[in-house]
């Protein structure tokens, strides 16, 4: 339904957007994952036309983004991060004028708006100003405005941002229904909301993608290597070695715990080991004091932050050894 | 054409569903008034002077006391476009940029020609729902007036009003393209239009530069209408002002598109 090739964007010296390609299959909800400022909103605006690339390609539909740009539109719903309601129409006014801008046809229009407004579960706020609504409701408004010419490829810049627990669940729960019948891409930094929607993920990072699968290769592929923490009194040279040669464990990481003195060590061990008892065994042995012991697991929330986060790798270039 | 309507529809009920319309049109049709009845007043006092000096001096009077209101009166609705034209066209995209509505437009099936044109039609037509009443006070006078004004001459009045307003809004509307912000928009409309208007006074200048100012003026064009003619080269003038607008509306529009960060 959706493919991009090479996508790039670059306002003056700063590319926001860099080389990425992905694909999006017919009823697939792909996550866009990413920091603030990683570029998600650009690739999405590139997606719905609404800033050409400056290289690269974008396709929806079989329609190219930029030559075929009207034919693209037609086909996609776009909810920004604002949600892009006026303020002085009643609800129902704006869904039926967006209706009518997406090309929706006269006989068809007043059955679109009614099913949007159910859908986004909206009826009864149907003749209220939008103005007087709650951030929540014009969030849904937005949501409405997206899916009301019934597009096939519905686009949701951040979704859920600002709206309340509950809200946010209702949310996550409509664009799960929504899913199958559309093929849906949303933009998100927050990670549960990725595990819990959507079907792939795509992590981007200052306008490269770092990866791209589903949240559950995601986080198995890291799950397996359980990652232990000790806190220990020790100098981390010969710490680092003991603990290296382990057997199964796989990665150490060394850094000075905070207040005490003590040094921290996260490792990590190879699938289907429990290396805790080793390590215990280990320390004891060389005779430095152990203050904890204990067993991490990954989530997609480590992946998303090993894989965006370079700094803390830049701050301790020693720490990683195999 | 869908889309052009759907455009225009949407922005006339914006001007409406707002206080801001009434209040400009109530504001505009008060002053108007208040001033037709003062043009009015003069130029029936002028008649009288001058059949007096007629009957003193024995020559017969030729005072048209329509015609005479009428030009004022243009004259006076010229300068109150002036004012008026900034605050109308100043939100048209200003406002559109700052609530983010231009992307639901902009990714939305219409090209950016659509927009620019069902935008300003919708602008020239409360533009001319504000102007038309005033036709109901000359009407009046040209009924009760011996001889009357041929009716030829308040139509093309009011072409030329509409021309003028049009070129002005347009020439806003393009300004309000260039900035989020209302307010910037309306006092750079106001400027830029004040410019226009004062550069007639160029056109005493020598040689080809006074005829240069001059045709560059708006009102110099207007004059035309105001005493009934109609100049071909006064209506390529304000359709070419109105289409280079719009053209150049429309280019900044896609220049948003490159631009936007």
């Amino acid at each position: 339904m959706i493919e991009v090739q090479d996508l790039t964007k670059t306002f003056g010296e700063r590319t926001a957007v860099d080389h990425i390609s992905f694909a999006v299959n017919k009823g697939e909800i792909l996550g866009f994952l990413g920091p603030n400022g990683a570029g998600k909103t650009t690739t999405m605006r590139m997606l719905t036309s609404f800033m050409p690339a400056t290289s690269g390609t974008a396709r929806i539909a079989g329609f190219d983004v930029f030559d075929n740009s009207l034919e693209v539109r037609r086909h996609i719903g776009y909810l920004p991060e604002n949600p892009p309601v006026y303020p002085d129409m009643t609800v129902e006014s704006y869904l039926d004028f967006v209706a009518r801008i997406k090309g929706v046809s006269a006989e068809k229009r007043a059955q679109r708006v009614t099913d949007a407004l159910e859908k986004t579960n909206i009826t009864d706020k149907r003749d209220e100003l939008i103005k007087r609504l709650s951030r929540g409701y014009k969030q849904r408004v937005g949501l409405a405005q997206a899916l009301v010419h019934d597009p096939d490829v519905i686009i949701l810049d951040e979704p859920t941002v600002g709206l309340d627990p509950k809200q946010i669940i209702e949310v996550r729960h409509l664009i799960k229904n929504l899913a199958g019948s559309h093929t849906i891409v949303l933009s998100t930094h927050i990670l549960p909301e990725v595990s819990m929607t959507c079907d792939r993920v795509v992590i981007i990072n200052k306008g490269k993608i770092a990866a791209v699968d589903t949240p559950q290769n995601l986080t198995s592929q890291l799950k397996g290597g359980q990652r232990i923490r000790v806190e220990v009194q020790a100098s981390e040279q010969p710490l680092r070695e003991v603990l290296a040669q382990i057997p199964g464990a796989s990665r150490v990481q060394i850094e000075a715990a905070p207040l005490t003195g003590h040094v921290l060590a996260t490792i990590e061990a190879a699938e289907g080991k429990d290396i805790r008892s080793a390590i215990a065994a280990r320390i004891v042995e060389k005779g430095w004091p152990l203050f904890e012991l204990k067993g991490v697991s990954l989530s997609l929330e480590d992946i998303f932050l090993e894989l965006t986060t370079d700094d803390a790798a830049h701050a301790q270039p020693s720490a990683k050894s195999e | 054409m869908q889309n052009l309507y759907a455009i225009y529809r949407k922005e006339l009920a914006h001007y409406f569903v707002s206080p801001v319309a009434y209040i400009l049109i109530g504001v505009f049709l008060i002053v108007a008034g208040f001033f037709f009845n003062i043009i009015l007043a003069s130029a029936i006092q002028s008649a009288f002077s001058a059949e007096m000096q007629s009957m003193r001096f024995g020559a017969p009077a030729d005072f048209d006391v329509p015609g005479a209101v009428l030009r004022s009166f243009l004259g006076l609705m010229s300068t109150l476009v002036l004012f008026i034209s900034p605050l109308l066209a100043m939100g048209v995209y200003a406002e559109e940029r700052k609530r983010g509505t231009i992307e639901l437009l902009m990714t939305s099936p219409i090209t950016d020609a659509e927009i620019v044109l069902g935008k300003f039609l919708a602008s020239l037509t409360l533009y001319a729902i504000m102007i038309l009443p005033t036709a109901i006070l000359l009407a009046f006078m040209n009924f009760r007036s011996e001889p009357h004004l041929p009716w030829r001459m308040l139509l093309i009045g009011y072409a030329g009003i509409l021309l003028l307003g049009g070129s002005l809004l347009a020439l806003g509307s393009l300004i309000s393209s260039f900035t989020e912000n209302q307010l910037i928009a309306g006092v750079l409309t106001f400027a830029v239009s004040l410019v226009i208007w004062v550069i007639d006074a160029g056109r005493r200048a020598e040689g080809w530069k006074g005829d240069l100012f001059g045709y560059l003026s708006l009102v110099r064009h207007y004059d035309d209408f105001t005493r009934g003619v109609v100049d071909t080269s006064a209506l390529i003038y304000y359709c070419s002002f109105i289409f280079l607008c719009m053209f150049l509306t429309v280019r900044s529009l896609e220049s948003m598109r490159w631009r936007h960060a």
